[in-house]
């Protein structure tokens, strides 16, 4: 008990601070900012496993996430038929003949020995499979995105239950870091940093401009939702009466009928959207504990030690007969993969997908504050990261309000400088965490919660 | 005639621009090898300081155009630069001293050094966004044109017409100013020897008697010099937006590996083989076609390989195929 002493405490202080949120500014903005936490702790997850546990940097994140969320899409959206209808064959034609093109290198990587002949003819087939697949593919994206551009444009999904994006979001992101793995897992610690860095770009271009697959930046909106709605939460009868159960004390004081009525509406009203975070929170809070069960159990296993000692040491642990390249590119497709659950729980929340709103600022480096922060190779700590540095990318503008206000008390309110500083308040979060992140680096570089290795 | 028309064609929107973006992406792309080189990290703040040194510059240049100072003709901003330079040069040394010397005091692994240009690279971006704002803004002034598109077809009498932009012929002229005094100083001076020798060796450097602080403190120099005229050149041909900077700075990184990191020569080849081979890949050459071809063998199709949209995605594919079969770079890396 007591050797867990600071995990407990970190981790009241921020449910406290949560709370307070909840009691000053709104239970509403405490659930939502509670609930991207707890997203970010799944997707800090994901980085410590690749960081932590391995040493290997990945600073392609928002490509994984935006992979999940485009799974939320897939999955979720109806099938559009006539776009089916309109290009579909010609899709599922270019498909093939992608399959085909990386069966025939495949072919020629496995037959023919390494030589000039073999790589130019490789490149060869893929240009010339990029000229194919472009002609053969445009009539089909045209024929589709022309199909009621205002509304779909692309060829839908397949009209499951949101939920299930989750798992197909982990096999997305994990497909894709197979592939990143194989072709760059090799390279030096900082050049995988960039390598990944400007994969994850590509994958955003591919995303933001292949409309018929994604709507592009005309974004997706009115996914289908895990939780009920508000809406229908206000009409039901046993919602209303829980409502009125839990603020009876409350009503009561009102005598006037029409007024109380009134004041249920308003408590309803206000009730039903808590209620639909608290499903998102219990869904999400769920996800979290079975990956933090899984983790803490993996990252305690002999597996977890020999990754450790992969870590610390590559060659002794090559020499040792452990596999290093294989162990990288296992761990480096199962951190992707909890970043991909993270992305389409993301956009589940959100109930849209943006993508625009992929930016390396907030998906990719946030999270890296996060993780080292938080404490890398240490789950708990990790999470901690995930929670305190979103609470208080959330609250910088807020806190950064009050500094200036505090600060510049003597100056009058019309003053340029003051009403410069308060214009600029979103861009204090920026700082904030800069400072934060150098100053954890300098003074505690293992992180508020550090890795700590117990032999048992 | 035809050849002539598709010539000024090409000349006009692929070569001209492409020679303007490689040469601010060049001088970006030597700052980065520069600090890999001899600072040993790769710097991720590299776009941010770029757009701190253009602020500054814009500032100044704004506090110019309210005296009433110009430069006529030229853009008043190229008055603004030196100041810039300065107040940049001070950041650089002032971020070293506070942040990165305790790392490189501690021989801290590079990846720990990159970690903390990230926490770097989140303050600047605070600060420009903080003193500037995130929008917009336009700081050039003086002729815009030295040929106008219709006074050449005119002048010629050609179907094509040729623009030239003012911003275009500075920003390739200061570069190559820049950067053969760049390669005058690396090679021939001393202190620039001395810094080539850290480079290659460090233990070997201080033994015969070069002073490291020295070297880092001129290396922060130089590298505030090429952001500031790097970033300020771009602003001045494009305009300033820090989340473009802070963009730019994977097409930086991409020119600086693909031309060898840690070699100044080959980061400046490699910010034109990005340029080129991105305005190359995205132009749409229907009409090229239609000047070159028989009129019955048209092109219908707009004859674009990549569309526009994969810009970015065209510099990183080449980064990712040097980085397979090339790892040190076209030109030989590590090799300052």
């Amino acid at each position: 008990m007591r050797k867990n002493l600071n995990v407990i405490a970190a981790y009241s202080i921020m449910m406290a601070l949560i709370i307070l949120v909840g009691i000053f500014q709104s239970w509403n903005i405490a659930l939502s900012i509670f609930n991207l936490c707890l997203i970010s702790a799944v997707m800090t997850m994901g980085a410590n496993i690749q960081w932590g546990y391995a040493g290997l940097i990945n600073f392609g994140i928002m490509g994984y996430t935006a992979l999940g969320g485009l799974a939320a899409v897939l999955i979720s959206v109806d099938p559009v038929q006539e776009a089916w209808s309109a290009g579909g064959f010609d899709i599922l034609m270019s498909l093939w003949l992608i399959i085909a093109m990386v069966l025939i290198i495949r072919f020629i990587l496995k037959r023919f020995n390494k030589s000039k002949i073999r790589t130019y003819s490789i490149a060869v087939i893929i240009i010339s499979g990029i000229l194919l697949i472009r002609f053969s593919a445009e009539p089909g994206i045209e024929a589709i995105e022309a199909v009621n551009p205002a509304k779909t444009g692309f060829l839908g999904g397949f009209g499951l239950p949101i939920i299930f994006s989750w798992i197909v979001g982990a096999f997305f992101a994990g497909g894709l870091a197979f592939i990143v793995g194989k072709v760059a897992l090799g390279l030096r610690a900082d050049y995988l940093a960039i390598a990944t860095l400007l994969i994850s770009e590509i994958v955003i271009a591919i995303i933001k401009h292949e409309d018929w697959l994604t709507r592009g930046v005309k974004n997706v909106i009115g996914l289908k939702r895990p939780a009920p709605y508000e809406v229908d939460l206000q009409s039901t009868d046993w919602f209303i009466n829980l409502i009125e159960k839990f603020n009876s004390g409350k009503l009561e004081l009102i005598s006037n009928l029409s007024d109380r009525q009134v004041e249920l509406n308003q408590l309803v009203i206000e009730g039903s959207s808590i209620f639909v975070k608290l499903c998102y929170s219990g869904l999400f809070l769920t996800v979290v504990i079975i990956l933090l069960i899984l983790t803490q159990k993996a990252l305690y296993s002999p597996w977890g030690r020999m990754m450790r000692a992969i870590r610390d040491n590559e060659e002794a642990a090559n020499a040792m007969g452990k596999n290093v390249v294989k162990q990288h590119l296992l761990i480096f497709i199962l951190g992707s993969a909890i970043v991909g659950i993270a992305g389409a729980m993301l956009v589940t929340q959100d109930g849209l997908f943006t993508p625009g709103s992929y930016r390396p600022m907030r998906y990719t480096f946030l999270i890296w504050v996060m993780v080292i922060v938080g404490g890398s190779g240490n789950n708990f700590g990790a999470i901690l990261g995930g929670f305190a540095v979103w609470f208080l990318w959330i609250e910088a503008a807020p806190i950064a309000l009050f500094l200036i206000n505090f600060f510049t008390a003597g100056m009058s309110e019309t003053h340029a400088l003051k009403l410069h500083l308060i214009e600029s308040v979103p861009y204090f979060r920026f700082l904030m965490m800069g400072l934060g992140l150098l100053l954890i680096m300098r003074y505690r570089p293992k992180g508020i919660l550090p890795e700590k290795i117990e032999i048992k | 005639m035809d050849f002539l028309n598709a010539l000024i064609l090409l000349l006009n929107y692929i070569f001209i621009p492409a020679l303007t973006y490689g040469s601010q992406l060049a001088l970006g792309a030597i700052f980065v090898t520069l600090i890999y080189g001899i600072l040993r990290f790769a710097n991720f703040a590299t776009g941010d300081m770029m757009s701190f040194g253009t602020m500054v510059t814009i500032l100044f240049t704004w506090y110019f155009q309210s005296l009433g100072i110009s430069l006529g003709v030229l853009p008043t901003a190229l008055l603004a630069i030196p100041f810039g330079i300065f107040f940049m040069i001070l950041y650089m040394l002032s971020i070293d001293k506070f942040v990165f010397k305790y790392y490189r005091i501690n021989k801290s692994p590079p990846v720990q050094l990159a970690m903390v240009s990230i926490g770097v690279m989140f303050v600047t971006q605070a600060v420009v966004r903080i003193i500037i704002g995130p929008s917009d803004q336009r700081f050039f002034d003086g002729e815009k044109f030295i040929i106008k598109a219709r006074e050449f077809k005119e002048m010629t009498g050609f179907n094509e017409g040729l623009a030239l932009k003012s911003t275009q012929v500075i920003t390739v002229l200061v570069t190559i100013i820049l950067v053969s005094l760049l390669f005058w100083f690396l090679n021939k001076t001393k202190t620039g020897k001395s810094m080539k020798a850290y480079s290659d060796n460090e233990d070997l450097a201080l033994l015969s008697g070069i002073d490291p602080k020295k070297i880092v403190m001129i290396t922060w120099i130089i590298a505030g010099i090429l952001a500031t005229i790097g970033g300020a050149l771009y602003g001045l041909d494009k305009s300033f937006k820090p989340f473009t900077y802070f963009n730019n700075m994977l097409p930086i990184f991409a020119a600086a590996i693909v031309g060898g990191i840690g070699n100044p020569f080959g980061a400046f080849l490699g910010g034109y083989v990005i340029a080129f081979s991105e305005i190359f890949l995205t132009y749409a050459y229907k009409k090229f076609f239609m000047y070159i071809l028989p009129e019955s063998m048209e092109p219908e199709s707009l004859l674009q390989l990549l569309s526009t949209d994969y810009k970015f995605a065209v510099s990183f594919s080449i980064l990712v195929i040097v980085l397979l079969y090339r790892p040190s770079g076209i030109f030989k890396g590590k090799v300052l």
